[in-house]
C-alpha cells in the first residue's frame, strides 16, 4: 500500500513532467457528541473526463435540486425544513460544559492528524526573523550528528579514541613495560575497546516562538473563501506542529465586528459565519494580549490573518494604527486576502488600504500580504504560505 | 479472505435450489468469501475486482476511504461481482437465518448479470482472470517505463467513458444472425465490381469459371491470387471494416494516432486496450443500478418469506429488510425504488393492466377494478429483467398508478430567506416529473466522437454532440492534454456553451450561504446556447466561438 508521503511525492514528479498536480489534502468530519466533531485528513483527487455539467441553468434562485419524496401530502405542500447552516451549538459563548479537561479528547486527535499533514507539506519552511529572546523554555528542533561515542559497535571508527582506549587497557595489564618504548605489535586489543561514533539526536536550540491566528468569519465570508483561509491555516498550523515538535504556542482570535479568542484551533477552524467586518478589532485584541501578558519579552510573534478583504472601515484608519503599533513587536505579520470570485481584480479594501498605506514597503522585513483568489488549490495555498513566512 | 464454511456453503446450495424452482437461472457454480470491512475498503476502488491493474488513484481512494471509515463506520451485507464463477463476499460469518437472506439477495444479482441481455459483452469473459493478466502485464511495463504507465493509465481513463458501449453491443447480440462476408460474395460483388470494375464479358467469364471448378473453390481462388496478388489483403480489410463500421474515440486513436504508431511507443497501445476493455466490462453494471438492486431485493424478500429454514426470525428479518427498502421520506434508494417497481409491474400484468383495454379506461374506479386474472406476473417480470436497463425500464413503467400507490412525489428544495433554512416541499405529483427526475440521475456520458472530415493536418476533430447539457468545463483541460498525448498532435473540442458563461458555479457557493450570492446574479429566461471550440496544442488550451 502507498503512503501519503509517497503519494505527494508522485504529485510532484508530475510538476516536473509537465502535468498538473492532481492531489489535493482533503479533510473528513466525523461529528462527534456535544460538537466535538473529529478532523480526519486524507487526500483527494478528480479523475477529469468529458462528463455532462449538473448545473440547472433554468432553475429559480435560490432553488435546490429536486429529489424523491415518498409521504402524504398534496402538490405544494411543505413537509420540512433544515437549517441554512449547519448547528452553531457555541455560537457566541463558549458551551458551559465544555471545559478543558473534557475538550482534551477531540483536540488532540485533531493535533496528531494536523502533525501527519505537517509531515508531508515541505519541509523547507523557516519562521523568519528568530531573536534570542527569554532563556527558560526553549524551542527546539532535531538535527543528526555523528557524536554520541559507544564501546564495541557503532557506524564510524572513531580511532583516535580507540587508540587512546587500548593504551590504556594495555597499560592496566601491565603489558606496557616501557612507556618510551612502546612495541605497538604485542597491544592486546579487547572488542571492548573499539571506540565507534554513533547517529545521535541533538536538540537544535532556538528561540520561542508564539503565533496568533487571526480569521475574520464575518457574514461576507460564505463559501469558498473561508474554506480557503481555513485550508491556509490548517496546513500552516500543521507545518508548526511538525517542524517545531509541537512547541510553538499559538493563540486564535475570530472576528466580525468585534474579536473573541477560542481556545483552540478545532473552534478557531469550525466556528461559522456571523455579522459585519471591522478587522482593527482583530488586531487590537492581539495588541491588547502581547500588552496584557508582556509576552514581547519572551517571545518572538508571529501574526497570520486570514480575510477576504472586506472591512468597514473603509480607509483602513484604525487597522492601520493597530498594524503599525504591532510592528513594534512582531517577527512577522502574515495577511492573507482571499478574493470572491464575483470581485474580479477589483482590489478588496484591505488590499487597498495595506498598499496605499505604505508599511508593507516601509517595513518588507515584517508585515507579508498574499491575495489569492478562493479558487486557489493546495499548491497556491502553499505558495501562499512560502510567502507570508519568506 | 477466505472461503465460507462448509456449512454456510450448504445453506448457498440449498438457496440456489429454491431460487431456481421460482424461474432464476444462473450457473451451478458460484464462490462466496468472507472479507474484512478493510478488505472491503481496499477492493472499492477497484470495482470489486481483487486482481484489476494497480493504479495510484485507487491508493488515493483507499486511503480516504479509511479516513470515511473511520468517521462514519459502515457494515456492508455483501458484494457480487460479474465473474465466471461469480464471487460474491461477506463482511463476516452471519446467523443463518440472515444468510439465508443475504444469499437470496446475492442469487438475484447473479441471476440478473447472467441473464440480462446489457450484460452480453460479459458473458464469454472471467474477469478476474483476464484482469489478473493485464495487471502483470502493466507492472510488468511498469518496471521498464516507470511513472509514464501510469500517465498512460490517467489520460486513457480520461476517455474510458467515451466507449462505444452501444455499438459494441450491438455487435455481440447481432454476431450469430449476421453473415459473414463470404470470398466468394466478396469476389464477384464488391472486388470485381467496385474496385476493380471490369469490363462485363470478363465477369461473366470468371462466372463461368467458378460454375465449372465443380467443388473446389481454393483452385478457383488460387488463380485469381495468381492474377490479383492484393486480393486476399482487400478481402481482410473488408471484413475488418464491415466488423467495425464505427470507431469511438479510443479506438480511433489506438489505429491512427502517429504517435503510438512510433515503433517505441507500442506498448501504449496495450495500456489504452486495457483501460478500455475493463471500461466496457462496467458498462451495463453502471446502467442497470437500479434494476440490478430491485431485482435483488424482490427476490430475497419473495423467497425469504417462503423459506421453513427461517421459522422464528421472521421480526429479525423485517427490521434488516425495512433497513435496506425503505422509501426515505426525502431522497432516493435504488434498491426500494427497483424493488417496488418489479412488485408493481408484477401487479399489473397479472391484472392484464398492460393492455389496450386498460389504456383505455378513463374512470379511476373502472381502473381499480379492472382484473383479467392473467397470473402472468411472474413470466413477465423474468423477461423485463432480461430486455430492459435502468432508462428503459423507468421510463417504460413508471405510471401514474405506481406513484399513487407508493404516495411518491418530486421533493423540491428551496431557500427561505427570513427563516435561513431550506424549505422542502412537494413539487409534482405527476408521473411524468417523478420519471424525469429519476433519468436525470442515470449515468448518461456525453456522446462524443471523432469528426473525421475536420481531422486533418494531423488534428484530431472530436465532436460533441449536445443534448441541452454542457460537459463541465472544469474538466476539460486536463482531459484534452491527455488526449494530446496520445494523439501526439493538435486536438479539437467543439462543445456548446451557454451564452452567459463564466459563471457556472453559481449553485456551489450558495449552498453555503445563500444569501451573500443573491447580488447581481440575473438570471435569463431562455438560455442560448453557442458552440465553442476548444484547441489543445503543446498542453495549453484556448476556445473560440464557432
Amino acid at each position: 500500500m502507498i503512503t501519503l508521503d509517497e503519494l505527494l511525492e508522485r504529485d510532484r514528479r508530475r510538476e516536473e513532467d509537465g502535468f498538473k498536480r492532481k492531489i489535493r489534502i482533503g479533510r473528513i468530519v466525523k461529528p462527534g457528541s456535544g460538537g466535538k466533531d473529529k478532523i480526519i485528513i486524507v487526500p483527494t483527487t478528480v479523475e477529469e473526463k468529458f462528463i455532462h455539467d449538473d448545473i440547472k441553468l433554468d432553475q429559480e434562485p435560490g432553488e435546490g435540486e429536486p429529489t424523491g419524496g415518498t409521504g402524504e401530502g398534496e402538490e405544494g405542500d411543505i413537509i420540512g425544513e433544515q437549517p441554512v447552516r449547519p448547528e452553531e451549538g457555541e455560537e457566541g459563548e463558549e458551551g458551559s460544559g465544555e471545559g478543558p479537561g473534557e475538550g482534551e479528547g477531540g483536540e488532540h486527535e485533531l493535533e496528531s492528524n494536523a502533525y501527519e499533514l505537517g509531515k508531508v507539506l515541505s519541509q523547507d519552511f523557516q519562521l523568519p526573523n528568530l531573536k534570542d529572546k527569554g532563556k527558560k523554555r526553549t524551542l527546539a528542533r532535531y538535527v543528526y550528528d555523528l557524536t554520541d561515542k559507544n564501546r564495541g559497535s557503532g557506524q564510524v571508527l572513531d580511532k583516535k579514541a580507540t587508540l587512546k582506549k587500548i593504551v590504556e587497557t594495555n597499560i592496566t595489564l601491565g603489558n606496557i613495560p616501557d612507556v618510551s618504548n612502546i612495541d605497538t605489535a604485542k597491544f592486546i586489543i579487547s572488542p571492548q575497546d573499539m571506540i565507534y561514533r554513533i547517529l545521535s539526536r541533538e536538540k537544535d536550540y532556538e528561540s520561542q516562538a508564539l503565533v496568533f491566528f487571526l480569521r475574520d468569519y464575518s457574514g461576507s465570508m460564505g463559501g469558498k473563501v473561508t474554506q480557503t483561509v481555513v485550508s491556509q491555516h490548517v496546513m500552516l498550523y500543521s507545518w508548526l506542529l511538525y517542524q517545531y515538535e509541537k512547541q510553538v504556542e499559538t493563540r486564535f482570535i475570530l472576528h466580525d465586528t468585534e474579536a473573541k479568542e477560542v481556545s483552540d484551533f478545532y473552534k478557531y477552524y469550525s466556528y461559522k459565519v456571523a455579522g459585519g467586518t471591522k478587522v482593527f478589532t482583530a488586531f487590537k485584541m492581539v495588541n491588547e494580549i502581547v500588552e496584557r501578558e508582556n509576552l514581547a519579552r519572551d517571545y518572538n510573534i508571529y501574526v497570520f490573518h486570514g480575510t477576504d478583504g472586506d472591512d468597514w472601515d473603509k480607509e483602513g484608519k484604525q487597522t492601520i494604527a493597530e498594524i503599525k503599533k504591532m510592528l513594534n513587536y512582531v517577527s512577522r505579520l502574515g495577511v492573507s486576502v482571499v478574493e470572491h470570485s464575483y470581485v474580479g481584480s477589483k482590489q478588496t479594501e484591505v488590499e487597498k488600504y495595506l498598499k496605499t498605506s505604505g508599511i508593507l514597503n516601509k517595513y518588507s522585513n515584517l508585515i507579508k500580504l498574499d491575495v489569492m483568489g478562493e479558487d486557489a488549490d493546495d499548491s497556491r495555498i502553499i505558495q501562499g504560505i512560502k510567502r507570508l513566512i519568506s | 479472505m477466505e472461503l465460507v464454511s462448509q456449512h454456510v456453503k450448504g445453506i448457498m446450495e440449498e438457496c440456489k435450489l429454491r431460487a431456481r424452482d421460482q424461474g432464476l437461472t444462473f450457473d451451478d457454480e458460484t464462490l462466496e468469501y468472507i472479507v474484512t470491512n478493510r478488505d472491503m475498503i481496499e477492493l472499492s476502488p477497484k470495482v470489486m475486482i481483487p486482481t484489476l491493474y494497480d493504479y495510484w488513484v485507487h491508493d488515493v481512494r483507499v486511503l480516504s476511504g479509511k479516513g470515511m471509515y473511520e468517521a462514519y463506520p459502515s457494515n456492508p451485507y455483501e458484494t457480487v461481482i460479474n465473474t465466471r464463477p461469480a464471487i460474491s463476499f461477506y463482511n463476516d460469518n452471519n446467523p443463518d437465518w440472515l444468510n439465508v437472506m443475504i444469499f437470496y439477495h446475492v442469487l438475484g444479482h447473479i441471476d440478473f448479470f447472467q441473464n440480462n441481455f446489457f450484460y452480453k459483452n460479459t458473458w464469454d469473459i472471467d474477469l478476474t482472470g483476464q484482469a489478473l493478466s493485464d495487471k502483470r502485464m502493466i507492472a510488468q511495463l511498469r518496471s521498464e517505463k516507470g511513472r509514464w504507465v501510469d500517465y498512460i493509465i490517467e489520460f486513457s481513463r480520461g476517455i474510458d467513458n467515451l466507449v462505444g458501449y452501444q455499438k459494441e453491443l450491438n455487435q455481440y447480440i447481432m454476431k450469430d444472425t449476421r453473415h459473414k462476408l463470404s470470398k466468394t460474395d466478396f469476389y464477384f460483388d464488391i472486388f470485381l465490381q467496385k474496385i476493380k470494375n471490369v469490363p462485363q464479358h470478363e465477369y461473366l467469364k470468371e462466372i463461368t469459371r467458378f460454375n465449372a471448378i465443380i467443388n473446389g473453390s481454393e483452385d478457383f481462388f488460387d488463380q485469381v491470387i495468381g492474377k490479383y496478388p492484393e486480393f486476399e489483403e482487400l478481402y481482410k480489410k473488408e471484413l475488418s471494416i464491415k466488423v467495425k463500421p464505427d470507431q469511438d474515440v479510443m479506438e480511433y486513436i489506438l489505429r491512427f494516432s502517429p504517435f503510438l504508431k512510433e515503433e517505441e511507443n507500442t506498448w501504449i497501445k496495450s495500456v489504452i486496450q486495457i483501460v478500455r476493455n475493463t471500461s466496457l466490462y462496467f458498462q451495463p453494471q453502471i446502467r442497470t443500478k437500479i434494476m440490478n438492486e430491485g431485482w435483488a431485493s424482490y427476490w430475497h424478500e419473495y423467497l425469504f418469506m417462503r423459506d421453513d429454514r427461517i421459522c422464528g426470525h421472521e421480526i429479525d428479518f423485517a427490521k434488516v429488510n425495512a433497513a435496506v427498502t425503505s422509501m426515505p421520506k426525502v431522497g432516493l434508494n435504488p434498491y426500494a425504488l427497483g424493488l417496488r417497481l418489479f412488485q408493481h409491474i408484477k401487479n399489473m400484468e397479472d391484472k392484464g393492466c398492460y393492455s389496450f383495454d386498460y389504456m383505455f379506461l378513463n374512470d379511476e374506479v373502472g381502473k381499480k377494478k379492472y382484473n383479467q386474472d392473467k397470473n402472468s406476473g411472474a413470466q413477465f417480470v423474468l423477461k423485463v429483467r432480461e430486455n430492459f436497463n435502468d432508462f428503459t425500464f423507468i421510463n417504460t413503467f413508471i405510471d401514474q398508478e405506481f406513484i399513487a400507490e407508493h404516495d411518491l412525489f418530486v421533493a423540491g428544495k428551496r431557500f427561505n430567506n427570513s427563516r435561513m433554512t431550506w424549505e422542502f416541499y412537494i413539487k409534482s405529483k405527476k408521473a411524468e416529473d417523478y420519471k424525469e427526475m429519476i433519468i436525470d440521475t442515470l449515468y448518461h456520458p456525453p456522446e462524443i466522437f471523432v469528426d473525421k472530415a475536420s481531422s486533418k493536418k494531423g488534428i484530431l476533430y472530436l465532436n460533441h454532440k449536445f443534448e441541452n447539457k454542457p460537459l463541465k468545463m472544469d474538466f476539460i483541460e486536463n482531459t484534452m492534454v491527455g488526449i494530446e498525448y496520445l494523439w501526439g498532435g493538435p486536438v479539437h473540442l467543439e462543445t456548446s456553451e451557454p451564452v452567459v458563461s463564466g459563471k457556472t458555479e453559481t449553485n456551489h457557493a450558495s449552498f453555503w450561504d445563500p444569501a451573500s450570492h443573491k447580488n447581481g446574479e440575473k438570471r435569463s429566461e431562455n438560455i442560448k446556447w453557442k458552440r465553442m471550440l476548444y484547441v489543445m496544442e503543446n498542453r495549453k488550451v484556448h476556445k473560440r466561438e464557432l
